[in-house]
């Protein structure tokens, strides 16, 4: 099952639980399960129409997706909500 | 808007007239009426170099000397370097080198560079950065530019 | 000096041809944004606030109208875009209602130079005189120039109706709101158990930091033309680091279609960062719609400092702990980032690479994003990460210092390496961390004894940066000379035309001057992203990359047809189309190109990439110094620059990012600063005042590429543009305390403040003592 990390902002939602295993085999089905398990948690990550909230990126194992609640996961990865990464320079 | 004047000077080896307003840069006459736009502006103060021309052999920020003030002069800028179909050495020397990398103050350390080169063809290390202290890059740390010029030195 | 692990020798990966866009560089040909004249274009200037933070009260444009010349004045009423409208740009999300009222100010002006409004007139000369005829009637209001004013009760709100966001955190609920803030977001990252970490710890060291705003510096003021047709058709000339960005902006802006907008790039006279946000584009566009004429737009150098760019200021405070051998134990960091007047400072990125070097397991690390009455920060090379690195590379110099360590050895005894947890919890990749700290501490400057003389010192530093994929897209169009013409989206701002082309050149065995790259517009290439984010020769490469293996597979197709023989049956080596059944028939690329219209027509091919794996990069600074200390100048006597570049595509030109950088973080650690009045007035904003480095106040600058392969990108390619600006601010402040015994704890280390800090060392008659503001 892919293990989800609870980014400490969230972990009020989670009784202080800093990674669970959670089902689903994309980033949408495990969002849903999440947010059976803690209300309040899914609004947090997605707005309304499931696009990304501002500031918030999902890694997936070591790659930043780009498909964002669509990413496919698979048993063995692991699932991260980050701040979403600003590109500068040159 | 005070009458425009009628200036005569060598560009680039060929005696050109041009109409200036008093008020106007020899940097703004050059990019916006004689569309010489090799010459870079980059702050318009004399503080970086970019718009560097050579006037009757020296090195000026042409964004500090009124276009009247050409008259009868000798002009050379960054599109006067090359001889024909050939690079000046301090262009094929920043070709080879990679002493640039937006560019867009390339066109007036070339001529500052140039300016250098024609007196003190020997300049060291030490000298070429001083000389080149007007020239502002933000790009390359100077390192490849300073080399570059040290390589022309040999060529010429 | 170049390191390689063993592995595939490429034939044009690794060289240094000279760069195709080169010669039109050297000899002023090549054309730039403010290069651009139309047939009967109009000149535009910015009226700008002389006040910090003030209410519009009223604006009357009568008075410019009626000078000879003046064709037109907008203000913020003329521009569509009237409600919030947050768009993903780049990897960034934006609000465009808030980059629309940085571009033309709509109730309120928040910084000194704040656009007001914009004229356009027949010569820049009319527009600029039409501007003192535009009356403003201000309500001046009080202003905060820094995050600790910005925080204090009562503080005067830049936005009024503001409250502070926790990232992840949800929608806030204003009910529970304590009041409005200049606070617009918060991030806070817990792990481990760091009450535990300190009872552990044999050493402990908390300090606290100010930095202060520092501008990109591009030489290349902002500048752009807009032509803007009655069919609503929009055409955009401009200096940007995204032609695709400046889409999406200006559509957002001005409510148009994205498909009516056309964005032409032009060479790009520097940008680091700071040319991705529009400034000039929405006036630009609105004045060409009244006049029916193109307009063109130029800063001024002062308008640049004072309206777009810079980083963040900063106040950040660090407490790390260590057991006596030297592991860390625990980590608290708290940072505090100027936003400038709309909220988005990078201080998330501060806050998680600063950790990136190193095993950080009890962890507390909190980022706060403040606006304050000072121009909206653009993204600068590595954003955010150099500032937080600043903090953190200091502050361990001084707990290696206390354990009687080498800084290079306790670097070592703490390294991340592949599979450690960031705090996000996220695990890193395949990173060259520990390469580049082996790679310091065994370099002959690391091992060579001081030069003599009294007040010399040296320092080191480290610094890392994520790199980011994303989108881009190649074309390749195959020629009968065999030659191929290589079409990107990317905007070339140091070298990735030949960083790219060569990509190409590799896969098809062909020479890199065989590629002859173009930068397109939005019209006329696939989506890209931005050329930014240390990207470009890695994603676009890849796009190349993949564009190339697609003409291989049909000039393949074209040999196979040629003999007679099935597309499995050729062999391409060095170069060469082979025919196995008969391996004495072989041609080159050149002779199949000279036969495509008997084997079926030009090839061509297109590709899109939008790779994820970019492959963090690190970086590192040795430095040695020597201090004046009567007057506190600093003199650098050796620079040598780390990095690792996975796989250097032109190592000319990745020499070249890591001393620009070194170089751009030499002028951040001892020159640069945005100095306010207590006006609220920036009084430095020319390049005489601000002074950024001269090639007189620099050594060579020695640069040093390790190359641990990055497994995202076929030749190993990472990100090198950025990273190098992290360490050197760290690594002069370490190497001032070897030279002087004094601590510094601001940016920029001037003169002044290093006497000070001197005769302060003095006075205590200790060397550590804790920060003073």
């Amino acid at each position: 099952m892919p293990l989800v990390f609870i980014p400490s902002a969230m972990r009020h939602l989670t009784g202080s639980v800093d990674k669970i295993r959670v089902e689903g085999a994309t980033v949408r089905q495990i969002l849903n399960n999440l947010e059976a398990m803690y209300p309040g948690f899914k609004e947090r990550i997605v707005d309304a129409e499931e696009a990304l909230q501002p500031g918030v990126a999902i890694a997936v194992g070591q790659e930043l997706s780009v498909l964002g609640v669509l990413t496919p996961v698979n048993e063995a990865d692991e699932v991260h909500f980050i701040p979403a990464i600003g590109g500068g320079m040159v | 808007m005070a009458k425009k004047v009628i200036v005569q000077a060598n560009l680039n080896d060929n005696d050109t007239e041009f109409l200036s307003e008093p008020r106007q840069s020899l940097l703004e006459v050059l990019r916006e009426t004689l569309a010489l736009t090799g010459t870079k502006e980059g702050c318009n103060d004399g503080n970086c170099g970019a718009c560097t021309v050579m006037v009757d052999g020296r090195i000026v920020n042409s964004c500090l000397m009124l276009a009247v003030e050409a008259e009868g002069k000798k002009i050379t800028t960054i599109e006067g370097i090359a001889q024909a179909d050939k690079l000046h050495p301090l262009q094929q020397s920043f070709l080879e080198e990679a002493a640039l990398q937006c560019g867009i103050c390339t066109p007036g350390f070339i001529v500052a560079a140039k300016g250098l080169l024609d007196r003190e063809p020997k300049a060291d290390e030490h000298r070429v950065r001083h000389w080149l202290a007007g020239n502002l890059c933000r790009c390359t740390g100077y390192d490849k530019i300073i080399r570059a010029v040290l390589k022309a030195e040999k060529e010429l | 000096m170049t390191t390689t692990e063993n592995r595939p020798q490429f034939k044009v990966v690794g060289t240094r041809p000279v760069r195709h866009d080169g010669l039109e560089k050297v000899t002023g040909k090549a054309k730039y944004g403010a290069d651009v004249i139309l047939p009967g274009m109009l000149y535009g200037k910015v009226l700008r606030s002389p006040h910090p933070h003030a209410r519009i009260k009223s604006i009357d444009t009568s008075g410019a109208l009626k000078i000879p010349g003046v064709k037109a004045v907008v203000t913020a009423k003329d521009l569509p875009i009237q409600s919030d409208k947050m768009v993903e740009l780049g990897e960034a999300h934006a609000n465009m209602k808030q980059i629309a009222e940085n571009c033309l100010a709509n109730d309120k002006v928040l910084y000194k130079g704040h656009a007001v409004a914009a004229v356009a007139a027949t010569s820049p000369h009319i527009a600029e005189e039409a501007l003192d005829a535009i009356k403003v009637v201000y309500e001046v209001l009080p202003f905060v120039l820094n995050v600790d004013d910005a925080m204090k009760p009562g503080a005067t709100l830049l936005h009024e109706n503001m409250v502070t966001r926790a990232v992840l955190g949800g929608k806030p609920d204003p009910a529970k709101q304590v009041g409005k803030s200049n606070v617009s977001s918060e991030m806070r990252w817990v792990g481990g158990n760091l009450e535990q970490a300190w009872k552990d710890s044999h050493v402990i060291v908390e300090r606290e930091y100010f930095t202060k705003p520092v501008h990109q510096g591009y030489i290349e003021p902002h500048v752009t033309t807009v032509n803007w047709n009655p069919d609503g058709k929009i055409t955009v000339w401009t200096s940007t680091q995204h032609t695709f960005g400046v889409r999406q902006q200006a559509a957002a802006i001005l409510q148009v279609p994205e498909g009516m907008v056309k964005v032409i790039p032009m060479e790009i006279g520097g940008g680091f960062g700071g040319k991705i946000n529009v400034y000039l584009e929405p006036a630009a566009a609105m004045l060409s719609k009244k006049t029916g004429h193109p307009v063109k737009m130029v800063m001024t150098r002062k308008e640049v400092f004072e309206a777009s760019g810079p980083t963040s200021g900063s106040h950040m405070k660090m407490k790390v702990g260590a057991t006596k051998d030297g592991k860390i134990t625990g980590w608290q960091l708290w940072l505090a980032f100027e936003a400038g007047a709309y909220p988005g400072s990078p201080v998330a990125m501060g806050a998680m690479c600063s950790s990136a070097p190193y095993i950080v397991e009890n962890f507390d690390v909190s980022a706060l994003d403040i606006v304050v009455n000072k121009p909206k920060v653009a993204a600068y090379r590595a954003p955010g990460s150099p500032i937080g690195a600043f903090a953190v590379e200091s502050t361990l110099d001084e707990l290696a210092e206390k354990l009687g360590m080498d800084p290079m050895d306790f670097r070592l005894k703490n390294a991340a390496k592949e599979g450690t947890r960031q705090i996000t919890g996220a695990p890193l990749g395949k990173i060259g961390n520990i390469e580049v700290m082996t790679q310091v501490k065994n370099h002959p400057h690391y091992k060579s004894p001081l030069p003599v003389g009294p007040n010399v010192g040296r320092g080191v530093g480290m610094g890392y940066w994520f790199n980011i994929g994303m989108q881009s897209s190649a074309a390749l169009n195959v020629n009968p000379d065999g030659s191929v013409s290589l079409v990107t989206g990317s905007v070339d701002i140091g070298g990735t035309r030949v960083a790219v082309a060569m990509q190409a050149a590799e896969i098809l065995g062909i020479r890199a001057e065989d590629v002859i790259p173009t930068v397109a517009d939005t019209d006329s290439i696939g989506w890209t992203g931005v050329t930014g984010g240390s990207r470009t020769a890695f994603a676009t490469g890849i796009a190349a990359i993949n564009a190339a293996e697609e003409v291989k597979k049909q000039l393949i197709a074209r040999a196979a047809l040629m003999w007679e023989v099935k597309p499995e049956d050729i062999e391409f080596k060095d170069g060469l189309y082979i025919n196995k059944k008969s391996p004495k028939d072989s041609v080159t690329m050149k002779q199949l190109a000279a036969k495509m219209m008997m084997t079926g027509g030009y090839v061509t091919a297109s590709a899109t990439a939008n790779p994820r794996m970019a492959g963090a990069a690190y970086g590192a600074m040795i430095v040695d110094v020597k201090v004046d200390p009567e007057t506190g100048k600093v003199d650098l006597l050796r620079v040598t620059a780390f990095q690792d570049a996975g796989k250097a595509a032109h190592p000319s030109y990745v020499e070249g990012q890591i001393q620009g950088g070194a170089v751009q973080g030499i002028g951040w650690a001892l020159n640069e600063e945005y100095f306010h009045t207590t006006d609220g007035v920036m009084a430095n904003s020319s390049w005489l005042d601000y002074r950024m480095p001269t090639s007189l106040d620099l050594p060579m600058i020695d640069p040093v590429i390790i190359e641990v392969p990055n497994p995202g990108h076929p030749f190993g390619l990472r990100g090198v543009g950025e990273v190098g600006i992290c360490a050197p601010m760290a690594a002069i402040r370490n190497a001032i305390f070897r030279a002087t015994g004094a601590r510094m704890y601001h940016l920029p280390m001037n003169p002044g403040s290093i006497v000070e800090a001197i005769g302060a060392k003095k006075a205590a008659g200790h060397t550590n003592g804790a920060a003073k503001k």
